[in-house]
Formats: structure tokens, sequence, C-alpha cells
């Protein structure tokens, strides 16, 4: 289980989070939604250590994360992030096992080739996919491939940051059910950031809405339509007027 | 008066806080030099890229370095018939100085400027939060291998400069200024003592890794868009190329005035 408490951060005079409560369940796909510039992937970056809070604290199954040893509280993690983030030097295969043959134990290069063209297989990429480099890709394959890596070592916990953004709707599509699917089939605990309403409804157990640096409401995806929250339905409807100023 | 102390102060407060930054950042890459996870295929494709891949710009650079100089010896000895101090002149010339500067000063725009510019991008679009998030210490991962790579191809660059340089003054000596071959090339080994190789190529270690640990310094401090990869990419070259010049004075002042 992942529990905020009071979690601040600023940078300079711009306080991006101001009080963030959260419980995400284990084995639950929680989903963050909120407009831009609010904070959703300092949120997911504060979780991960990348970014360190002002105050409050963070835990992991009551573990403090900045107490626990590093190397094995991020092995527990997998993570996709906006634009892939794969590494241009590497090829496919290599960066989906990236993790496989380094480490505590790192596993042969032929076994970890092997491990990798299977999660690409998983996320619906051809083996000769493998040997491409990331920039030989398209944005869609890429994200596919970012899917892979994330869930190569079969992580605990897997973090998607904007999963569909750039995508078109087919492929975004194509990319929310393989989140689903392989969320569900893994028993992981998901956290996903987005702000693509369709990608909210296939992907969450659980929504939270993130708005002036505080978590707005949250509850069940199913509740989501019905709740009378002024914030909530401007968000889902994508309506101009409300209490979320337009113009930010 | 405040606000003129003012002025004065805050450039300096910055200035230093910057080379507390950068030492800093030098003192970590070094205790990681030392301790594992190593990545050797890291090392090896950093010793190809910042290495080998200089030595047609290095020698190009000693080449004319190496004919030019003999060119301006010649002109200025003959003012006191000392023109035979050619071969000399051109090997200390070369070994003690302009082959590790301006090498150094050449690898400094070709590979500061590639590390700065790469690591830079990798940062920008997450690559570096992604080594993270992947258990592996980007400055471990990136600027280790970096470091040591031009740290030891460095002297290795300096020492095919010298022999190319010294190469340019024979050519120049012997088709444009009338010397014996034999001569020249015993005048040269004569004069050339070990120190003046030795001193080189410690200078070209010291340069190499002041090009690499700019680059890596810049690329991962990068501010986010292209326009800061650039910031970072001309501050990269621009630093590496003063630190050169300023400590190849300090490493003269310790090598050849006590």
């Amino acid at each position: 289980m992942i529990e905020l408490s009071g979690v601040h951060k600023r940078f300079g005079e711009n306080r991006v989070l101001q009080g963030v409560d959260l419980t995400v369940a284990s084995g639950t796909s929680m989903v963050i939604i909120g407009g831009s510039g609010t904070g959703k992937s300092v949120l997911l970056k504060c979780i991960l250590g990348l970014v360190r809070p002002n105050s409050g604290t963070i835990t992991l199954d009551g573990q403090d994360v900045t107490k626990a040893d590093r190397d094995a509280f991020l092995a527990r993690f997998g993570m996709l992030f906006q634009g892939g983030a794969l590494f241009d030097s590497l090829k496919v295969w290599e960066n989906v096992a990236f993790r496989l043959v380094r480490g505590a134990k790192p596993l042969p290069k032929p076994q970890a080739r092997e491990i990798a063209i299977e999660k690409l297989r998983r996320v619906g990429l051809k083996p000769e996919t493998a040997d491409l480099f990331p920039a030989e890709l398209s944005g869609g394959m890429q994200k596919r491939v970012g899917l892979a890596r994330a869930i190569a070592a079969n992580p605990e916990i897997i973090f998607f940051d904007e999963p569909t953004t750039g995508l078109d709707p087919i492929m975004a599509g194509v990319i929310n059910a393989l989140i689903r699917e392989i969320v569900t089939e893994m028993g992981a605990t998901a956290m996903t950031i987005t702000h693509d309403m369709s990608s909210v409804r296939a992907i969450a157990d659980n929504v939270a809405m993130l708005h002036g640096g505080v978590i707005r409401w949250t509850g069940p995806v199913s509740e989501l339509d019905a709740t009378p929250d002024p914030y909530v339905q401007q968000f889902i409807h994508g309506r101009a007027e409300g209490p979320i100023a337009a113009i930010r | 008066m405040t606000a003129a102390l003012g002025a004065i102060g805050r450039p300096v407060l910055l200035a230093l806080a910057s080379v507390g930054r950068v030492a800093l950042f030098a003192a970590q890459v070094i205790a990681h030099i030392l301790r594992p996870p190593f990545y050797l295929r890291e090392l090896g494709h950093a010793i190809l890229q910042i290495g080998w891949f200089s030595l047609p710009v290095v020698a190009l650079t000693a080449i004319f370095t190496g004919g030019a100089l003999a060119l301006q010896i010649y002109a200025g000895g003959s003012r006191f018939n000392a023109e035979t101090v050619v071969p000399s002149i051109v090997a200390i010339g070369i070994t003690r100085e302009l082959g590790p500067v301006l090498g150094g000063l050449m690898v400094a725009a070709r590979v500061a400027s590639s590390i700065a510019a790469e690591i830079g991008t990798m940062k920008v679009t997450e690559q570096i939060d992604a080594l993270v998030t992947l258990s592996t210490n980007p400055l471990k991962y990136l600027a280790v291998p970096r470091v040591l790579a031009a740290t030891l191809s460095m002297p290795v660059l300096v020492a095919v400069g010298d022999a190319i340089g010294i190469m340019g003054g024979w050519l120049v000596g012997i088709t444009r200024l009338d010397f014996n071959s034999a001569v020249y090339l015993k005048n040269t080994v004569d004069f050339l003592e070990g120190w003046d190789v030795g001193s080189g190529l410690v200078k070209g270690a010291v340069f190499g890794f002041i090009v690499a640990l700019m680059g890596c310094y810049h690329g991962m401090t990068s501010a986010r868009g292209a326009q800061g990869v650039g910031a970072a990419t001309k501050a990269a070259v621009v630093s590496a190329s003063v630190l050169i010049l300023a400590s190849n004075y300090v490493l003269t002042e310790v090598f050849f005035t006590s």
C-alpha cells in the first residue's frame, strides 16, 4: 500500500503540492487526473524519490520511502515515462532488459534477451523489433517498448506517466487495453497520471483528482460521473466554465 | 554604496557556488571510479568515441602547428643567426606546450560539446530519471566512463600529436628550410629530454579529465528544452577551454620553475 500524508513540494515560489493525502491499496489501479501543470508528475516523482518533498510523509507498506534501501525500493517499481525515455544508444531489447542485466543478480545476456523478446511480444511487438534502435520506431511503438521495459522485471508497482499522450485514438486505446490487461494479469499496484478521460475509464479502479496542490476528490471510477464535485464535473466534461480557471 | 557592494558580491558568490558545485561533482566522479559496479562496455565505447575518433582532428592540428612553428622559429632565429635551433625548439614546443594544449582545446571543442549535448538531451527527455528508476546511478553510468576514458585517452592522443607535430616541423624543415633530414632528426632527438614528453602527457591526462568533467557536469545540470541543451553545450566548451588554459599555466609553473 502506498500512503501519502501532507506532502508539500515547491519550486522557488511555485507551490506545486500543498498537502497531498492519498492512499493507494495494493493490487489496485489508481488514476490521478488534473489539469496540465497541477503537479501530477511531481507527485509520482516524489514517491520514486526523483524529487524530494519539502514536507510530509510517503510510505510504502508502512515504511518511509526516504529511509528505505534505494535499490531494494526501486526494484519493486516499473515506470512508463511520458515520452518513453528509451535510451537512444541501446537497441530495443537492451532497453527492455536494462534492469535484468544489471543490479545485484544480473542475468546472462542471452537469457535477458529472451525475456525482453517475450515482453515485447506481450505488448504486441514482433521479435524483429528487438534489434532496432529507438529512433527507428514510431511513437506508439516507443510507448510499447517503454511499457515492456516497465514490466520486464515483473514489478509489484507500476507507474504510468501520461501513457497515451501524443498517440492517435486507436493506438491510445491499444495502450490503455494493454495497461489494464498487464496490471490485472500481474496483480500489480498501478498509479497512472493522465488527463485523457478514455484512459481513466479503461485503466482505473479508483480515481483521484489533483487540483490546487491537493487531492480535491477521490473515489471509485464507478462514482466519478455521479459526484457533485464541481471541479471533477468541469474536468471530466471538459467545460471552459467552472471553478477551474481556463487560463492558468 | 550597499548597492555597489551587492553588485560585486552577487556574481562573486554565484561564481564561488559554481566552483563548489563543480568540485563536489568532480569528487563524486572520482569516488565512483574506484567503487563497483564498473561499466566496462560503456568505458570501451567512450574510449572509442573520445580517443579513437579524435585522432584525425588532433593529427591535423599537430601537423600544421609543427610546420608553422618551424617556419616561425626559423624566421625569428635568423635575426640572430640561430636557425639551427629549429629542430630542438619545435620538439620542445610541441611536446611541452602546443601538443597538449592545442590537442586539449580541439578535444574540448569536439568532445565536451558532444558529451554535454548527449547528456543534456537525456536529461530533458527523462532518460536520466529512467536510469534512476532502473536502479542505476546516472553519475556512475554516464559520467564515470566518459571521464575515465578521456583521462586515459588524452595522453595517447598527445603522444600521437607530438610525433605528428614534430614530423610536420621536419617536413617543413627539409622541404622549405633546406635542412638535412638526418641532421634535423639528430638535433630533435639529442635535445629532447624524457620529461619534455612526460610533462606533456601528464598535462594531457589533466586536460582529458577537465574536458569530460565539464561535458558531464553541464549536461547533467542542463536546463529544460532545446535552449537549455544549447546553453549547456556552450558552457561545457567555454569552461573546458578556459580551465585547460588556466591549468596549463599552473602545471607549467609546477613542472618547470622549481
